[in-house]
């Protein structure tokens, strides 16, 4: 398919501009003016709708079908949400109106926290963080500033992490200016607490957990592992990735943890949009709250205002008050679910373990538990007997219309392929993907250069990533741009595979 | 509830393949004294029509029937309706980071295409799929200079946007950075004092047009930062790009901002998009997602997230950001605002918001106000002086239904009586007069 720029043609546009008459059009001082203009794209409007429709058709999202990719939580986006976050009396809403003129959205946003509280069982909550990596780094942050104020700082250099950890959580402790102390994962895939306990002492700050982990597993020792941390009296950061699990069922506050990342764009359902945007709430334990980003969102009797006055604040972590159509697209999914946000997590759960009792005797299960929300096998037998590995049953579900599972990932199993169903899902889709995996063993033994080469219907075949990351092309070079042979010319065939 | 699609005879079978007996078993990992027993004490469900019934209550408790000349960072901008289409086909808009390349061609090749979009726009190499908004680029772009200049100073002009600079604070002291601030003189940045300050820098962070309006010396402030081996980062307006020059061509070596201005709705602050674009030298540390071109196993050309060596999931510790979800999606609709416009309609957009806000500057001085900085050229925005305490003159006009700016005493001393105004294409000469009236 043509880029956007291959197709264009000098003169053509795509929406005209208002010209009002009669003015002048003031000059730009000369050393300030543009002298080569940009060289956008030159098309008519409906040649760019076509342009995006057919890259839209080359693409596969939730609306198309099932997306268990694990650790994302890909769940149903509600229409109405999109519907509801158009409306002018949020769309149009300039973020720096005096609060009178912005009621409506300071009200929801309050009234998520109010959820966000109940699920979390926290104390206070800050909107402001943009993703759950912001929340995290945020949440360290807070934890400096809590230590600061205690004259701890210097002393607390360390933030605990267990292998298991999604790679946001160190990247995080460097950016916030810790140092990072892995902690190993045991038999049954709880944090090994014997190597906990040589690990955790006066200069520990904190840790950082993902509960139920990138395995899919509630860590049992949980209790223990609270009263290592607070005994010193370090902070525990819960990483919300994985809050799909637990709505309504356990709360991160009642299992110690003193700061909480939500990812709204995972458990309450903003659309990912193909990469962005999500949104990072934290909520944190009382002691911490004087030290949460400003603004806060303050309720004086019915009205609402933003807080500035926050002398212990950290300050700001991205602009204004959060991502907003994030919130309104979050609180209509819960608004709509209401106490039965507990059912959602069940049924996220039921679906996850009955994959996993399907699955089970096909592929290798590194830990024999149930599981939560999500579970993780590996393909190491199908790899060690036929050569065939996570990649390739990956990349052959494409074939049978379905995303695949997440890969790779946790590191701690080889050839992982990591499953997250969601609630959303009916049986028969659960049925039918468990079924297509069970066939591309059965291929992996008879067939497995189908598998090797697969996919075979979508609109590209297996890509080059080693060339792409070698000879770098990040923009299109126009007249210089390396020619390819064939790009381009194949048909797609359907979106949905065999 | 009706985005379920479990039945009990599914839940019975499914339980029994399982091997328990009910759903509560499924969460025997977890200890008994963390169980919540309890309902969440949330408002009860509401059906669909009630859902919409209760959020156009919320919306209309919001006030945004004012005529809008409040801008600082945020711009009431026309969004097309092509943008919309585009954002709600579903393959798009409900699909995750592209990890699986041959399920996301449309996807990557669309980051690409905005990559390319940013590149044209700003004069530089590389761009990255987005950061999250136009304040915390910034503090992406601190982090890079960090490392590729081995310096531990951020310097930034105070007439860049407070809170840009508020988050750039923020960040600073995790990455071990020390943040100086370079005073405005008469609304505009002296390069001399820059010279001075990017001594020992980092990185020299300047806005063009800056947060007062006002367009910089930026090719002069750039040289500055050069001179002393600062990084000189602009932080500059999509949409004046089509009318001022790219900050690769004088000479910075980075681009950065907020993207709001394409494509995006206000929506009270977000989401939006932050853009982030270099000179090639920093391919190998910008942080986030970069879509590169390939090819497949037949030969064909093909698009895939690229250089993830860089990234967290790989590098852990030792990555160049810990960004994952980004804002994909209001990126696109930036690219698919840009791809309209085109370089003709780029121009003439800003060529009409530097003609609108001459004429509101020329309306009000007749009327016989005084600008805060008579003499320095502007683009789409400047600062008035009201004559009484700004938030007072913003209250009076918001009466005859015009919010006329944004009171820069907020953030800036001796400002207490400026009104920052800010004139986008959608005002009309109408709204102009509305404004003049409502100021006098």
């Amino acid at each position: 398919m043509k880029l956007i720029y291959e197709k264009s043609q000098s003169g053509r546009r795509g929406i005209g501009v208002p010209q009002p008459d009669g003015l002048d059009v003031p000059e730009v001082p000369a050393e300030l003016r543009r002298k080569e203009p940009p060289r956008l794209p030159e098309l008519a409007e409906p040649e760019v709708l076509r342009h995006f429709t057919e890259l839209s058709t080359r693409n596969f999202g939730i609306d198309t079908g099932f997306y268990p990719l694990g650790s994302c939580t890909m769940k149903y986006n509600p229409r109405i949400n999109e519907r509801l976050v158009g409306l002018p009396g949020f769309a149009q809403l300039h973020p720096l109106v005096e609060d009178d003129a912005a009621q409506g959205a300071l009200e929801l946003e309050w009234e998520l926290e109010q959820i966000l509280l109940q699920v979390t069982g926290l104390d206070a909550v800050s909107l402001q963080p943009a993703a759950g990596s912001q929340g995290e780094l945020t949440g360290l942050m807070l934890f400096h500033a809590y230590f600061a104020d205690r004259g701890e700082d210097e002393q607390r250099t360390n933030i605990v992490i267990p292998d298991t950890a999604h790679g946001t959580n160190p990247a995080s402790v460097t950016m916030a200016g810790y140092k990072l102390t892995p902690v190993r994962t045991d038999q049954r895939g709880n944090i090994d607490v014997a190597d906990l306990r040589t690990k955790v002492d006066e200069h520990t700050a904190g840790l950082m957990l993902t509960n139920p982990s990138t395995l899919g597993l509630f860590d049992e020792n949980i209790e223990e592992i609270e009263r290592i941390f607070h005994g010193v009296g370090a902070l525990m950061y819960y990483d919300g990735a994985n809050l799909n699990a637990v709505c309504g069922i356990s709360r991160p506050g009642d299992m110690g943890f003193d700061v909480v990342h939500i990812n709204l764009h995972k458990t309450f359902s903003q659309p990912h949009g193909g990469g962005g945007p999500g949104g990072g709430p934290i909520a944190v334990r009382e002691m911490l709250e004087p030290f949460l980003p400003v603004p806060v969102v303050a309720r004086d009797g019915d009205t609402f205002r933003l807080d500035y006055d926050r002398p212990k604040s950290i300050g700001k972590v991205r602009a204004f008050s959060g991502p907003f159509g994030v919130f309104v697209r979050s609180y209509a999914f819960m608004r709509s679910y209401g106490p039965a946000l507990r059912e959602m997590s069940e049924v996220a759960v039921l679906n996850a373990n009955y994959m996993l009792a399907r699955l089970k005797d096909t592929y290798d299960v590194p830990y024999e538990r149930l599981c939560m929300h999500e579970f993780v096998l590996s393909a190491r037998t199908l790899k060690r007997e036929h050569g065939v590995s996570a990649l390739d049953v990956a990349k052959r579900l494409m074939d049978y219309g379905f995303h695949p599972p997440t890969i790779y990932f946790p590191l701690v199993v080889p050839e992982a392929l990591m499953i997250e169903p969601t609630e959303s899902e009916a049986k028969e889709t659960l049925d039918a993907f468990c079924e297509a995996l069970i066939a591309i063993a059965r291929e992996a033994a008879n067939e497995p250069d189908t598998v090797h080469s697969a996919p075979h219907s979508r609109p590209v075949k297996r890509l080059d990533e080693v060339r792409a990351a070698k000879e770098v092309v990040v923009k299109y070079r126009f007249d210089d741009h390396p020619a390819v042979e064939g790009a381009g010319d194949r048909q797609v065939e359907a979106q949905k595979g065999v | 509830m009706s985005y379920l699609s479990v039945t009990d005879a599914d839940r019975e079978a499914m339980l029994a393949a399982i091997g328990v007996s009910t759903v509560d078993e499924l969460f025997r990992d977890i200890p008994a004294g963390m169980r919540y027993r309890q309902e969440l004490a949330v408002k009860p469900a509401l059906p669909e029509a009630e859902l919409q019934r209760h959020f156009e209550e919320l919306a209309a408790k919001n006030v945004v029937d004012e005529v809008c000349f409040l801008g600082a960072g945020i711009y009431d901008h026309y969004v097309p309706a092509v943008v919309d289409a585009v954002l709600q086909r579903g393959e798009l808009l409900t699909a995750y980071t592209p990890y699986q390349p041959e399920m996301s061609q449309g996807v990557l090749q669309a980051i690409f295409e905005y990559q390319t979009a940013i590149c044209e726009l700003t004069g530089m190499d590389v761009s990255n799929a987005s950061g999250y908004d136009g304040t915390t680029v910034a503090a992406d772009a601190c982090f890079v200079a960090k490392h590729a200049t081995g310096r531990a100073k951020v310097v930034v002009t105070e007439a860049t946007n407070p809170q840009v600079r508020q988050v750039v604070k923020t960040y600073a002291p995790g990455f071990g950075l020390d943040v100086v601030e370079v005073p405005h003189e008469g609304g505009a940045t002296d390069p001399d004092r820059i010279k001075k300050a990017a001594a020992d820098a980092a990185l020299v962070i300047f806005q063009q047009p800056n947060f007062f309006g006002v367009l910089e010396a930026a090719p002069d402030l750039a040289a500055a930062a050069n001179d002393a081996g600062a990084m000189p980062v602009a932080h500059v307006d999509l949409v004046s790009l089509g009318v001022l020059e790219a900050p690769g061509a004088y000479g910075c070596a980075m681009a950065i901002g907020e993207g709001q201005s394409a494509g995006n709705a206000m929506s009270y602050g977000g989401p939006h998009y932050g853009f982030l674009a270099a000179r090639s030298d920093y391919v190998r540390r910008l942080p986030g997602r970069i879509v590169g071109e390939t090819v497949d196993a037949a030969g064909e050309r093909g698009y895939v997230l690229t250089l993830q060596t860089r990234e967290q999931h790989i590098r852990r510790e030792k990555a160049t950001s810990n960004i994952t979800t980004n804002q994909t999606l209001l990126a696109l609709a930036g690219l698919v605002h840009l791809s309209l416009l085109g370089p003709q309609g780029l121009r003439e957009l800003g060529e009409t918001c530097l003609a609108l806000a001459q004429h509101a500057k020329a309306e009000l001085q007749k009327a016989g106000l005084e600008l805060a900085f008579p003499d320095k050229a502007t683009f789409k925005e400047f600062a008035v002086r009201t004559g009484r305490n700004a938030r007072e003159a913003l209250a009076e006009a918001r009466k005859k239904g015009v919010y006329a700016g944004y009171p820069l005493g907020r953030d800036y001393a001796g400002l207490d009586d400026a009104l920052l105004v800010a004139v986008t294409e959608k005002r009309t000469v109408e709204e102009i007069a509305q404004l003049v009236e409502a100021l006098s």
